[in-house]
This record gives C-alpha cells, sequence and structure tokens, in this order.
C-alpha cells in the first residue's frame, strides 16, 4: 500500500497502531481528536509531535494522564512552528553526530486557528521560511473554544461569538476569515493542502504526502466544534462535508505552487449545480442563527458572494474556468 | 594558582569569547535573534559555521521568543543548545523563559546585558536579566571577558548535571565587556570538549515501569509539558526550587573543577570577596563594576582605609548564607544596582542582600546606590564618593537616605 498515492483501505487504516488514544477529554462531538486521530494514521515510522496550547493540548495530557503513543511536546500557545524547528534541528545534528540511531524521524505541529492564523503566524512563517522539513496541522474550528469561543482570525464573516457577539446592533463578526491556507502558498512552500474529516481518506493522503515531502509541509483541516457552533454533536463529521458542498471549504492542493481541486471539490467544479447554497450550511449552526432574520439577511448574501469570489479564484489558480454565472 | 593544562592567550572581546566558548563546549543546536550589543556573539558563530569550524545546527530564528522555543524543543530531543540575546529580546523571551525552566531543559544563554525601553537605549545596565530574576534561570555575571568565556564552559555543566537540569544565563556588560577587547587565556579544544564532555541525560520512569532517559524518543515516548493542575503543578514548582537549591553546591563544584584545570578562580564561584576579610566598610555588587571597585579599594588601602568588595557572580540561586557569612564584620555596606525596581525601594540586589542579612548576628548599616542606567559611566571618584558616605554611615550610626544615585543630573 502506498499511502501518499490513496492506495490503502480502511482496514489498512484500522490495523496501524493508534498513536493518538482514547480516553482523552475533548467534548462530545468534536472533531478535532478524529482529525489528530487520523493524521496519526498517516505516520510513516518515528514520529515526534508537538501541539500549540489549545483545545487538544489540555484535553490529551492532564498530568499525569496522556493520549499519546508518540513522543510529544507542549511549551506555548505561539511556539508550534518555533517548537517544529528545534525539533527538527536537534534531530538532524544528533543524527549526524550519531546520537540518534533512527534513519528517519518525521515532526508534526497541531495546532489550532488561535494558534495558527493569530498568535502562531510569526513562528510559523519563520519556520516555513527556514525550511524546516515538518508537517503542520491546523485543526480549524474557527475561534478560540478551549477559552470559550471567542472570535479569532480564523472565525467567518458574521458568526456570534462571546468577543464578536451578535446583539441589537452588530451582527455577529463583521469581518471575514483570514486566508490562511493561501498566505501559505505565498511562502513558496512545497506543499500546502486543504482536509475535512468526513473525506477521511482523502485526510489521510495529505497528512502522508506532508509528512513525505521535503520541506515544510502545511495541512489546514476543518474541525467542527458543537460547542462554539451551537450544532449538534452528532453533526460534526457531516458539517464538515457540507462545508466542502457548499464550498465554504474547499478542498485542493498546491504542490510547489501548483494548485490543483481534491476529488470532492472537483466534482463540484465539473458541475456546478452540485454546489449547494451555504444558507443550507449556516442554519445548521446557533453561532449564525441571528442571520436569519429580515434585518441581517444581506450578511447571509454576503456570506454566499465571498464564498463566491473566493471559489471563482480557486478555480481559476486550478486552471479550470469559472461558470459563467455562479449557481447559488 | 598555577594552570594543570596549556593555555593561549587570545585577543577577544566579550561577545567573541562566548562564540569561542559555544564553539569549543561542541553545541548541538543554537538557534538564535539578533540584537545589540549580543550581535557579535551571532556573527562570530555564523562565521564558525560558514568556514566549518563547527557542528552545529544553527536555527536564526524570526524572534527571540522562537529563539528560546527552539532551543527549548531542541533541548527536549537531547540537544546541548545555545542562545544569547539582551534587552528587548530578553522580554520578548519572558515567557518562554518559565517554560523552559518548568520543562527543566538546561539551555544555556549569553545575555550582553542592555537597559530596557522606553526610552529606547542600547547600552549596559543589569535591567533585561534582573526582571527574570524569578523565571527560575540560573544566573552568573562576570566581570571581564576572562571570565565571561569560563563561565560560559562552567555553564554548561551546571545546566545539565543531573543534579540540576535548569537553564543558565551568563550575563555580560552590554558594551563594557561585550564590545571590549581583552587578552584572554583559552584552553585548547580537545581539553575543553573533556571537561564539558557530552550531554549526560538523567533516568525517568515511564508508565511501564521502564527506566529510559528523559528526552522526545520514539523508542520511549513520553509526553513533556503537559497540562498540571492543582493537583499536581505545585509538586513541580517545588522540585524547582529544589534543584535551584542543589545549584549552590554544583555551581561551586564545577567553579573548582575549572580552576584546577586553568588556575583560575572567581571566589567559591557563587561570590568573590576582595579585601574583605577585615573590611568595615564594603560595596556589593555585580558584573564589570567591580574591576573599577577593586581599583579603588587598592586606592583606600593604601591610604589605610579598610575597604573591601563582594562581588555577586552567582544571583540565582542566591547564596544567602554565604553573602551574611562574608560580610559579618563589615560594618556599614553599600549595595550597588545597575537596574531599579520601581517603587520596591531599591535594586533587586539591595533587597535580597538586606534580606540576606536579617538574621546575622550583628547586622551592618545597609545604603543602595542605584547607577550606570542606560549605560552611564561610573568613575573610580564615585566609587570613592560611597566609601566616604560608608565611612560617615558607620561614624554617625545613620543612614540617612536609603537609596541613593549615583551620578545622576538632579
Amino acid at each position: 500500500m502506498s499511502f501518499a498515492e490513496g492506495k490503502f483501505t480502511a482496514k489498512d487504516i484500522a490495523e496501524k497502531p493508534e498513536l493518538f488514544l482514547s480516553g482523552h477529554r475533548a467534548c462530545a462531538g468534536c472533531a478535532a481528536p478524529t482529525v489528530l486521530r487520523l493524521v496519526m494514521k498517516a505516520t510513516r515510522g518515528p514520529t515526534i509531535v508537538t501541539n500549540a496550547t489549545g483545545c487538544m493540548e489540555v484535553s490529551s495530557t492532564i498530568y499525569p494522564y496522556t493520549s499519546w503513543a508518540t513522543p510529544w511536546l507542549h511549551t506555548a500557545f505561539e511556539t508550534a512552528g518555533s517548537n517544529a524547528s528545534g525539533i527538527e534541528a536537534a534531530l538532524k545534528i544528533l543524527r549526524k553526530k550519531g546520537r540518534i540511531k533512527d534513519e528517519q524521524v518525521d515532526v508534526i505541529a497541531f495546532a489550532g486557528d488561535g494558534g495558527t492564523y493569530d498568535i502562531g503566524i510569526q513562528a510559523l512563517s519563520g519556520a516555513v521560511e527556514r525550511g524546516h522539513d515538518f508537517l503542520y496541522v491546523l485543526y480549524d474550528n474557527e475561534a478560540y473554544m478551549n477559552t470559550g469561543i471567542q472570535r479569532s482570525g480564523g472565525t467567518p464573516l458574521g458568526a456570534s461569538t462571546t468577543t464578536s457577539q451578535a446583539g441589537s446592533v452588530v451582527p455577529g463578526k463583521t469581518e471575514r476569515k483570514k486566508p490562511i491556507a493561501d498566505i501559505m502558498v505565498a511562502h513558496e512552500m512545497p506543499y500546502v493542502a486543504t482536509a475535512a474529516p468526513y473525506y477521511w481518506k482523502d485526510l489521510i493522503q495529505k497528512a502522508r504526502k506532508g509528512i513525505e515531502v521535503n520541506g515544510p509541509a502545511f495541512l489546514h483541516v476543518y474541525a467542527p466544534c458543537p460547542r462554539g457552533w451551537r450544532s449538534d454533536t452528532s453533526k460534526s463529521i457531516e458539517l464538515s462535508r457540507l462545508a466542502v458542498e457548499t464550498c465554504i471549504f474547499p478542498l485542493w492542493e498546491a504542490v510547489n505552487g501548483e494548485f490543483q481541486l481534491s476529488i470532492p471539490s472537483k466534482v463540484i467544479a465539473l458541475a456546478p449545480q452540485k454546489k449547494k447554497p451555504v444558507k443550507g450550511y449556516l442554519q445548521t449552526q446557533g453561532r449564525f442563527r441571528h442571520l436569519f432574520t429580515p434585518k441581517n439577511e444581506k450578511i447571509l448574501d454576503e456570506i454566499q458572494k465571498q464564498t463566491d469570489r473566493s471559489w471563482n479564484k480557486l478555480l481559476k489558480k486550478c486552471g479550470m474556468t469559472p461558470p459563467a454565472k455562479t449557481a447559488a | 594558582m598555577k594552570s594543570a593544562v596549556k593555555q593561549e592567550v587570545h585577543g577577544l572581546n566579550g561577545d567573541e569569547a562566548v562564540a569561542l566558548a559555544v564553539k569549543q563546549a561542541d553545541v548541538d543546536v543554537v538557534a538564535a535573534y539578533p540584537i545589540t550589543p549580543q550581535t557579535i556573539i551571532v556573527e562570530k558563530f555564523s562565521e564558525y559555521v560558514a568556514s566549518g569550524e563547527v557542528n552545529t545546527e544553527y536555527v536564526c530564528t524570526e524572534s527571540e521568543h522562537s529563539a528560546m522555543a527552539a532551543c527549548l524543543a531542541a533541548s527536549a530531543v537531547g540537544a546541548r543548545t545555545f542562545t544569547a540575546t539582551a534587552s528587548a529580546g530578553m522580554a520578548l523571551m519572558h515567557e518562554m523563559l518559565f517554560v523552559t525552566s518548568g520543562c527543566r531543559a538546561p539551555v544555556v544563554m549569553a545575555v550582553a546585558n542592555r537597559a530596557l525601553s522606553a526610552p529606547l537605549n542600547i547600552h549596559g545596565d543589569h535591567s533585561d536579566s534582573m526582571a527574570e530574576r524569578d523565571s527560575g534561570w540560573i544566573q552568573m555575571y562576570a566581570e571581564n571577558a576572562q571570565e565571561v568565556y569560563d563561565s560560559m564552559l562552567q555553564a554548561f555543566r551546571i545546566a545539565e548535571h543531573l543534579d540540576v537540569q535548569l537553564p543558565v544565563m551568563v550575563g555580560l556588560d552590554g558594551f563594557t565587556l561585550s564590545h571590549t577587547l581583552e587578552n584572554v587565556q583559552v584552553m585548547l579544544d580537545d581539553v575543553v570538549s573533556r571537561f564539558v564532555g557530552t550531554r549526560q541525560l538523567p533516568n525517568v520512569v515511564t508508565h511501564e515501569g521502564k527506566t529510559v532517559p528523559y528526552k522526545l524518543d520514539p523508542a520511549n515516548p513520553m509526553t513533556m509539558g503537559p497540562v498540571a493542575l492543582q493537583n499536581y503543578y505545585f509538586e513541580f514548582k517545588r522540585q524547582q526550587e529544589e534543584a535551584m537549591q542543589n545549584a549552590l553546591r554544583i555551581i561551586q563544584q564545577i567553579h573548582d573543577e575549572y580552576a584546577e584545570l586553568t588556575g583560575r578562580r572567581y571566589g567559591d564561584g557563587l561570590l568573590e570577596q576582595y579585601q574583605l576579610d577585615d573590611a568595615e566598610i564594603a560595596i556589593v555588587c555585580a558584573g564589570s563594576t567591580a574591576g573599577t571597585v577593586k581599583t579603588v579599594i587598592d586606592d583606600l588601602r593604601a591610604g589605610g582605609i579598610k575597604a573591601g568588595l563582594l562581588r555577586i557572580r552567582t544571583f540565582r540561586p542566591f547564596p544567602a548564607i554565604q553573602i551574611a557569612k562574608s560580610l559579618e564584620k563589615a560594618k556599614a555596606v553599600a549595595v550597588m544596582d545597575k537596574s531599579i525596581s520601581f517603587g520596591g525601594n531599591g535594586g533587586a540586589l539591595f533587597h535580597e542582600t538586606r534580606h540576606a542579612l536579617y538574621d546575622a548576628h550583628t547586622r551592618p548599616y545597609m545604603v543602595n546606590y542605584v547607577y550606570g542606567l542606560g549605560g552611564r559611566d561610573v568613575s573610580p571618584s564615585q566609587i570613592r564618593g560611597i566609601y566616604e558616605d560608608l565611612r560617615k554611615i558607620m561614624q554617625t550610626k545613620h543612614v540617612d537616605e536609603l537609596v541613593k544615585y549615583v551620578g545622576l543630573r538632579e
């Protein structure tokens, strides 16, 4: 089986030992542990993980317990990139000096949207510029969920959070989501991709590509959060599918800066009638409830427009022609 | 004392002395960010890298925060690590200093001590490292470039000692030491290699009952830097304090071993006494100012005045008992602080020295002199003035003003 080529089955995955174990204390319905578990299924051998402060860090390592069956380091909120740099540098030199026997030890950094879009972007950008060989996985639940649902640079337009509250005057977050994956592509790094846990095989394959590529790789994974999104705890994986089907979160890869759509999004590109309206996605989540009022309808339209614009831009980057009139 | 090994005299400034020590200590990972007056260290090290003189991964990070995070992470993998900083750079590291000591990572750092903004000032004072005195780092302050070199080599041994396992910072006064050329006696590479050795790792017992080295190792997965709440956090902190107390002994032990080798000694490694045995009036200070104070003492002694000096070489752990012992005969003591604790009545060195003497059998009169902020020069005549003040205090048995400022425009 070749993971990077997608030649593996659910059985292959089931037979691989778990590196992220059960017993962690994430909330019911949280998609992030699923993301971590899937990424850790993509490893090719000995792997060291570093984790930014955030939901996954606090819920997986409450002393004296741990969910990690692989070496794991946490130091601070904004240090996923700089920790990965230090780990990779140490592995390189200690192997050269014969103090580490393993031929290859991979490095994976996990961070949430707060740790990536906001406080950790400098360390991430620096690590990528320096070309360290590691995979950075952003599990994006679109707000500071660990501290109680505060807005981040990854929170989408219109979402109500505890620091971008929907009130009689302000209709939730008034700014749009930062295009973080595009920012990473602009670093001219070897591998950038987006993934959603519903498309588990695509996610594992991309994680493996990121691990195998020489140099830095960035994987942006959508991770629905029932607590913060005010969504049904049984629907998180489905929501990650709906985000792809509405093109709110299209799936793509950029290999050495060359964009290409991944199959779930390519299907929509080839048959634009399959593109679902964003309303159906937004309706599933209490954080957007206030938008479904006559007063805020224009924000719903704006979200649709922005989604279409970004999607059409992506199609162009992938060498595809956007439809003359966007289906909405 | 005689040197047991061959040494060579090199013309080096303090920064170059740091870089040379780091090169000779065969550091595995250097992660650093440039800042005046530390820049010569990172430039010189880059020169070593470029000419293939070191076997080191050199990571030029995009900030000091990342430099410390990278050092900590590399240290967790088992690497010997080094960084250097000053002033704002150290302030930016603040968060990571605590994480590094809390993770018990024996990172070594040189600090070209410099004033903190605002106003912006690039010159030497101790504001930067004194502000980090509770960060869980061992702190040493050097008097000259020779001691910078010597302390750096000792620092790796102290930090990595199994009874310590704490990060160490070595302070060298910005410009006064960092940029001033001095003759420095240097050991040969192989002698340094033998002295410093390869980093040893403490053993820990895993959940499976296996005894393994404490590092990030895929063969023995370990979770480092977890969450520890009300039920465990406190014990972690208490252990750090115990390691600090162990360091008092280890610093002296390694200093002795180094002295045997090189013939160079700085008191007992914690404190250096100069003409202190019978001194009635004494100055306490840290760093390069001690050199000026010693010159003044020589003059005063020639005139029959019993003046002495206690130089704090190791500020963390604070050798309180040894300080009290050193000053037991002094009648009046002036503590010179090259930093200020706003609203705290003087500087940290004063507070802690005074605290150390509280339980002394006979307590001397004490007075604090804040001096040299932002690199303002302190002259021999000013030091002489301090000793004159002390004589007056001794005679009148009265301290007019607890905190004074040296060379200040008022």
